[in-house]
C-alpha cells in the first residue's frame, strides 16, 4: 500500500492549556498536557496510540513512558522546528503502510521559562563552532536575518516592506485571544523599535516562549469514527540544507523551501489558486517574505508587494499566519507545531480569527537558520 | 586559552573584538587542521575539486560537487567583496556591540562568515559588494580568525 491525497487525516489537535509564560510546567510535561488535550479532543486514551512522534534524541520513548504509550512506530526526527511538518508526512506515510494505526506527535518546550528545557551546547569542534560561531554568532538573532540584506539589494525590498510583515500578523494577533502580542502596531512603530541585528529590529523578531501542542493522525477509513470532523493530509514534501547559513546555496532563496514546497503542492495535486489559507513559519519578518516566492505563490521579488497591498490581511485573497505567527502568536523555540494546530483550526472552521470557507490550509515550516523546511497540504474534505 | 599575542592596533570603534579574545574559540578537527595552520601562517587555504576544478569551502578532504577524495589545497588571493551582514545590537562574550557579523564572497567563488575589521561598523560603511582582503588575526598561538577588511588600504 502507498500513501495517497487524503488517505490519513487529524483526527486530534490541540495545544498546552495555557501557552507563552508557563512557569507551572516543565518541558515534559507541556508535551504531557497538549497531547492529553489532544487525546481528549480525539476521545482516545493513551492505550489506543500506537506510534508516537517527538523531536530530537531519546524524546519519543520518554514521552511514550510518561503518557503510558506502547509504540509499533517511533519517528525521533530532529531538524529543528519545522519537525513536526516532517513528523506528520512520515507519519502519513507509516499509516499508509500499516505501521501503525493511530499516531500521536507531541511538542512541549520550556523556552522562556527553561524547566528541564534542551540544552543547545555549541561544539567548538563542529563546522559552526569551527567556521560561524568565533566571529560572534550568539543564537538565531545573529544567524537568521544574515540574507536578509542581500535579499534586499536583489529584490528591492525596503525596511518599510520588512515592516509590514510584522504589522500585518499584529492585525491577525489583536483577534487571537491566546497571542502574546495582540496591541496594534504601525510601521513607525516597528522601525522605532530597538534595533536587535541590523537590518532587523525587535518587533521583526519573535520572542521566545513556553507551551506545546499535538496531533493525532489515523487512516481516513477511521477518521469518520472521531468526534472532530478529519482534516485530511493531502499533500507533504520535506528537504535540507545544511546547518551552516553562511554556506547557504543562494542568499535570496531556500533551496530547502523550494524542494519541499514543490513536492507538496504535487503531491496534493493543487494549484496555488486553490489554496485558502496559509502558514508560513516565521521566526523573523523576512521569512514569509522567502516562503511566499519560494513556494511559488509571488514572482521572485513580489512578496513585499504581496504582502504591502494587504492580499494576506483578513478579507485578502490568500489570508497568512492567522494566529498572529511567531512574531506575535508565539514561539517556542520550535513553532512549526503551531503554524499546524492554527491550519487544522482554519480547516476545521474554529479559529479565533476565522478565514470564512477554508477548504485547502498550507503550512510551511523552517528548522534551523534555512536549514531544513517541511511542508503540509491539508484538506477539509478527501479527494 | 593561551594570551593574546601583542603588536596589534585595534581601534575599538573600528574593530569588534576585544582583546584578549574571549569569545568561541574554534577547535581544528583532522579534516580541517591544514586551513588553521594556513591561517596561522597568514594564508588562506582553500580546496578545489579535480573534477569541475571549482574552489569550495569549509574545508573537507572530499569534493562535495563530485565525491573525489583527491582534493587539492591551493592558497587563495585573500581577495573578497561583502556578501551580506547584520549588526548585531547586543551583549555577546568578545565583542563590542554594535559589530557586524558578515559573510563575505572571495574572488574564487566560496563564502565564508567573518568579521570586517579597520571598518565602521555602520550600514553606512558597510556597503554590499565593497572589496575587501583578508586579515590574520592571531587570538592565540595556534589559531588566527581569518577577518576582512576595506581593500587597498595601507598597513
Amino acid at each position: 500500500m502507498s500513501y495517497q491525497p487524503g488517505s490519513v487525516a487529524v483526527v486530534g489537535a490541540a495545544e498546552s492549556t495555557e501557552i507563552g509564560n508557563v512557569p507551572g510546567m516543565s518541558q515534559i510535561m507541556l508535551h504531557a498536557d497538549s497531547a492529553l488535550n489532544a487525546m481528549a479532543d480525539a476521545g482516545l486514551q493513551p492505550g489506543e496510540i500506537d506510534g508516537i512522534a517527538c523531536v530530537g534524541p531519546m524524546m519519543p520513548q520518554q514521552i511514550a513512558q510518561y503518557l503510558g504509550i506502547t509504540p509499533r512506530w517511533v519517528d525521533g526526527t530532529g531538524v529543528g522546528g519545522c519537525s513536526f511538518l516532517l513528523h506528520v508526512r512520515h507519519a502519513a506515510a507509516a499509516l499508509a503502510a500499516g505501521y501503525a494505526k493511530t499516531i500521536l506527535i507531541t511538542h512541549g518546550e520550556s523556552g522562556k521559562s527553561r524547566i528541564n528545557a534542551t540544552p543547545r551546547p555549541l561544539e567548538p569542534e563542529s563546522l559552526a563552532g569551527q567556521f560561524e560561531a568565533p566571529f560572534g554568532t550568539h543564537g538565531a538573532p545573529t544567524l537568521f536575518p544574515i540574507p536578509v540584506l542581500r535579499y534586499m539589494k536583489a529584490t528591492g525590498t525596503t525596511d518599510e516592506h520588512l515592516a509590514m510583515v510584522a504589522v500585518v500578523q499584529r492585525e491577525w494577533a489583536a483577534r487571537n485571544p491566546r497571542a502574546m502580542f495582540r496591541d496594534p502596531i504601525t510601521v513607525e512603530d516597528v522601525l522605532s523599535s530597538r534595533m536587535v541585528a541590523y537590518p532587523l529590529r525587535l518587533l521583526q523578531c519573535c520572542p521566545v516562549t513556553d507551551g506545546g501542542g499535538a496531533i493525532i493522525l489515523t487512516t481516513s477509513e477511521r477518521a469518520a469514527d472521531f468526534p472532530s470532523p478529519p482534516v485530511y493530509v493531502l499533500g507533504s514534501g520535506e528537504s535540507a540544507e545544511g546547518t551552516l547559513i553562511s554556506q547557504m546555496e543562494d542568499f535570496t532563496t531556500s533551496r530547502a523551501f523550494r524542494v519541499s514546497g514543490a513536492a507538496a503542492m504535487e503531491m496534493a495535486g493543487i494549484s496555488h489558486a486553490d489554496v485558502d489559507h496559509l502558514m508560513i513559519y516565521d521566526a523573523f519578518a523576512h521569512l514569509p517574505l522567502f516562503g511566499l516566492e519560494d513556494l511559488g505563490f509571488c514572482q521572485r521579488g513580489e512578496a513585499k508587494d504581496f504582502i504591502s497591498a494587504g492580499h494576506t490581511r483578513a478579507g485578502g485573497q490568500l489570508p497568512l499566519n492567522t494566529n498572529g505567527g511567531g512574531l506575535s502568536y508565539t514561539h517556542t523555540g520550535m513553532y512549526g507545531m503551531f503554524a499546524l494546530q492554527e491550519s487544522i483550526r482554519q480547516i476545521r472552521g474554529i479559529a479565533p480569527a476565522q478565514v470564512p470557507g477554508v477548504r485547502i490550509s498550507v503550512t510551511h515550516g523552517v528548522g534551523g537558520m534555512f536549514s531544513s523546511s517541511g511542508t503540509i497540504v491539508f484538506g477539509k474534505e478527501k479527494p | 586559552m593561551s594570551s593574546p599575542t601583542k603588536n596589534h592596533p585595534h581601534p575599538a570603534p573600528t574593530n569588534p573584538i576585544q582583546i584578549p579574545f574571549l569569545g568561541n574559540r574554534p577547535k581544528p578537527t583532522p579534516e580541517t587542521l591544514h586551513f588553521w595552520e594556513g591561517c596561522r601562517n597568514k594564508t588562506l587555504l582553500l580546496q578545489r575539486c579535480p573534477d569541475t576544478g571549482r574552489a569550495y569551502f569549509p574545508p573537507r578532504p572530499f569534493s562535495p560537487f563530485t565525491g573525489n577524495r583527491k582534493v587539492e589545497i591551493f592558497a587563495a588571493s585573500g581577495e573578497a567583496s561583502l556578501y551580506s551582514y547584520v549588526i548585531h545590537h547586543r551583549e555577546v562574550p568578545g565583542f563590542h556591540p554594535p559589530y557586524a557579523i558578515a559573510v563575505v564572497e572571495l574572488k574564487e567563488g566560496p563564502r565564508m562568515m567573518t568579521n570586517i575589521v579597520d571598518c565602521p561598523q555602520t550600514p553606512e560603511a558597510l556597503i554590499l559588494d565593497m572589496a575587501l582582503e583578508v586579515k590574520f588575526y592571531p587570538i592565540d598561538e595556534e589559531i588566527s580568525l581569518p577577518l576582512f577588511r576595506p581593500a587597498g588600504r595601507a598597513e
